[in-house]
């Protein structure tokens, strides 16, 4: 009885595929009155609106989206498994897809260069990788900000309202872009007053709302009065915290619309400065940029808005050092810098660049972080 | 309740068909208020999922792991457990082929990645073995251990994969060393679908040989029927049961070494994307038949191709498919109370008439 059932199916999906042969024609024409103008893909690995990381691209997808000549199509909620190669080969040969934008960190390796393999003429840029010379092909490439700027910032703001001088970083996973967030932080607020002190919580992993709600009422209930984040979706900390009466720095996104009253500042991503760098290289024919980064000097990074808690010293104090940041005048990562364990990690007189490639590759937590990777 | 064969096939064809075609027309609907399209709507559904080659390979794809994830839920059904673990099993079946390399040289050919195969067999089915034992010599509710099981799974994977196990140079994707180039799956005869496919084909296959037409697949059915009955007619019904749940959680630690060694290379937190969980959607509407899940595994695939186009070509978002799975998983599984009546057309009286004495009881 299954096998007829299972023989019938075969041969009416068969009869359906040839069937539809007929129907692809329109779009094969379609497709090909639409090569006058680039198509760009861009791939979420959450939702497009979960005010954070994806919500950060998907709002410059929507910038590139009202340039002239440009097409774009979008999938969310990919998955990093074999599932986002075949949406990369599908935006190529359905979409005729140009360009293409795989923004999450696991996309990299091995989808994203597995696709590229296979169709040398299609440009990828993917978010956060290290694209590096030699090891990975040319019409691939990686860009990235430098967000800890911002979280220094935000750090500065947090040390100027914190009362408690108890600050709080609810993070996923203890990787080296995480780590150098939590630590830029950290050095802001405790330039402010170096008695504060940054308590992190890693969650485990990127989305884990009800981790990321139970580490900041943990954390709330130990006396902190300033968190920040760095977890794909900032929404579940934003809103835990302005609930329990605390004040929230934010990330990726602005949060501000969650908490108005609570939303002190935030480090936000604004891609459209790199999309259109890298939109415009493969609209001329230009060789495609490998290796893109920025920070607040480069627009690559921003920062929110201050909230109505921030008080007047607060402000000029962070605009005083964004002002330097922005000039090129200013750097995070100083020695002598003690990590929390006591171990000299730069020493004195060594400064990092923010495009030294050494922090890319942090793995301490520094002299004021409470907590363990 | 008597039927004739001409209807048993009728319906299998028939149900699954009317139940698909009223979750596609509800979803029409459904779109068409949210002022889209639904011709359109239709049209791309079946372009993306069946229209090419590029899509039936993109369907037949994504449904590899389903297959051999749903037989982690059919085979211990079958013998009367509801498991639903099998997400535990795949991750820790892709971290034992991610790290049998650490503990022993392997040889860089086919054979080597038999070996690999194997060790993921293996741990998956321990692990589900361990939530069958759970229930028959603990008592313990095999439905939540295999869940929680699922949890400390992950867990594990975690700890291993962030820990000990962690290639140093992975940075921001914390990974095992990737296995070697000779080591891993390739794709089927120039196709863009790998050999996954075939192994989930085949156990499927061979599951359903097991259950249908040997002695002990019997055995394991009479046991799913009624554990004490089968324990009267003196069949080990412990054993059994423990071995079907192995089985299971084998198909499903098989399904994440070849995540592993077909499609990323090393274990890392990508390996945790819900196939295991999607397995039991999968099995439940197959009816746990193993025969039934190869298409049912290529429709759920069919609908992750096509909500992939649909979202680039209409902007819709990825939640809309999930809508229509849920119409037509909710119609298929509700068709199942058409059973046996389909092609009654309202002649056969559906139940016996009861007794004069059978009178209803007073509330």
């Amino acid at each position: 009885m299954t096998h007829d059932f299972d023989r019938s199916r075969r041969l009416a999906l068969g009869r359906l595929s040839a069937a539809s042969l007929a129907t692809l024609s329109p779009w094969a024409l379609r497709e090909a009155l639409a090569q006058s103008a680039l198509t760009v893909g861009y791939i979420y690995v959450g939702p497009r609106d979960d005010f954070g990381y994806n919500q950060a691209h998907a709002e410059a997808a929507a910038e590139v989206k009202k340039m002239a000549g440009i097409k774009i199509v979008e999938e969310e909620n990919v998955p990093e498994t074999q599932a986002v190669q075949k949406t990369m080969q599908g935006m190529i040969s359905q979409d005729g897809a140009k360009l293409l934008f795989p923004t999450s960190f696991g996309y990299f390796d091995p989808h994203m260069l597995a696709v590229a393999a296979k169709n040398p003429e299609v440009r990828f840029s993917h978010c956060g990788g290290m694209w590096t010379e030699g090891k990975h092909p040319k019409n691939t490439g990686s860009f990235f900000g430098y967000i800890d700027e911002a979280q220094y910032l935000n750090g500065v703001v947090a040390g100027h309202v914190s009362k408690s001088k108890k600050i709080g970083f609810v993070a996923a996973k203890p990787i080296p872009q995480v780590l150098r967030n939590i630590n830029a932080f950290t050095l802001g607020a405790r330039s402010v007053d170096p008695k504060i002190t940054t308590s992190v919580i890693f969650t485990g992993d990127w989305s884990m709302p009800v981790k990321e709600a139970e580490a900041t009422g943990g954390l709330a209930d130990q006396g902190v009065d300033v968190f920040t984040m760095h977890v794909d979706g900032p929404k579940v900390v934003v809103e835990t915290a302005a609930k329990r009466g605390k004040f929230v720095c934010g990330y990726h996104a602005s949060q501000a619309k969650l908490a108005p009253q609570a939303y002190l500042t935030g480090a936000e991503w604004n891609w459209i400065t790199a999309y259109k760098l890298i939109i415009d290289a493969a609209r001329t024919g230009k060789p495609h940029p490998n290796f893109v980064r920025g920070g607040l000097k480069e627009g690559f990074v921003k920062t929110s808005a201050y909230g109505p808690a921030v008080p007047e010293a607060a402000r000029k104090n962070a605009d005083a050092v964004k002002a330097k940041m922005v000039a090129g005048g200013f750097d995070i990562f100083t020695g002598e810098l003690k990590d929390n364990t006591g171990k000299v990690v730069i020493p004195k007189g060594k400064t990092f660049k923010q495009t030294d490639i050494e922090l890319e590759s942090m793995n301490y937590l520094v002299e004021g972080v409470i907590g363990k990777i | 309740m008597s039927t004739r064969p001409w209807q048993e096939t009728g319906e299998a064809i028939a149900l699954p068909i009317l139940a698909l075609s009223g979750g596609l027309l509800l979803f029409g609907v459904f779109v068409w208020f949210g002022g889209h399209d639904p011709i359109e709507v239709w049209k791309l559904l079946f372009v993306g999922a069946f229209g090419d080659s590029f899509s039936w390979q993109n369907t037949l794809q994504r449904s590899a792991p389903l297959m051999l994830t749903a037989l982690c839920v059919a085979l211990p059904a079958r013998a009367g457990l509801t498991i639903i673990g099998g997400e535990g099993a795949l991750v820790l079946g892709g971290l034992a082929a991610a790290g049998l390399p650490y503990l022993m040289p392997l040889p860089a050919n086919a054979f080597g990645t038999l070996l690999l195969l194997l060790a993921a067999a293996a741990a998956g089915a321990l692990w589900i073995a361990l939530a069958g034992a759970l229930r028959q010599f603990r008592g313990v509710n095999e439905t939540i251990s295999s869940l929680l099981l699922g949890y400390i799974a992950i867990a594990l994977f975690k700890h291993f994969v962030e820990g000990p196990m962690r290639d140093p140079a992975s940075l921001n994707k914390p990974s095992t060393l990737p296995i070697a180039e000779g080591l891993r799956i390739g794709g089927m005869a120039g196709y863009d679908v790998h050999w996954g496919l075939a192994w989930g084909v085949v156990l499927c296959l061979v599951a359903a040989v097991w259950l249908g037409w040997t002695t002990h697949g019997f055995a394991t059915r009479v046991v799913g029927g009624n554990a004490r009955a089968a324990r009267l007619v003196g069949l080990p019904s412990h054993q059994l049961i423990i071995t079907a749940c192995a089985l299971g959680g084998a198909a499903a630690g098989l399904a994440g070494g070849i995540e592993v060694a077909a499609v990323h290379t090393s274990a890392n937190a990508s390996l945790i994307a819900g196939l295991g969980y999607a397995g039991i959607l999968v099995s439940f509407v197959a009816r746990h038949q193993p025969l039934a899940i190869i298409p049912v595994a290529i429709l759920f695939g069919g609908f992750g191709a096509a909500g992939s186009l649909l979202q680039r070509r209409m902007g819709l978002p990825d939640a809309s498919v999930q809508v229509l799975l849920g119409f037509s998983f909710v119609l298929i599984l509700a068709s199942e109370a058409l059973r046996g009546r389909l092609f009654n057309f309202g002649l056969v009286p559906k139940r016996p008439a009861l007794p004069a004495a059978g009178q209803p009881k007073a509330a």
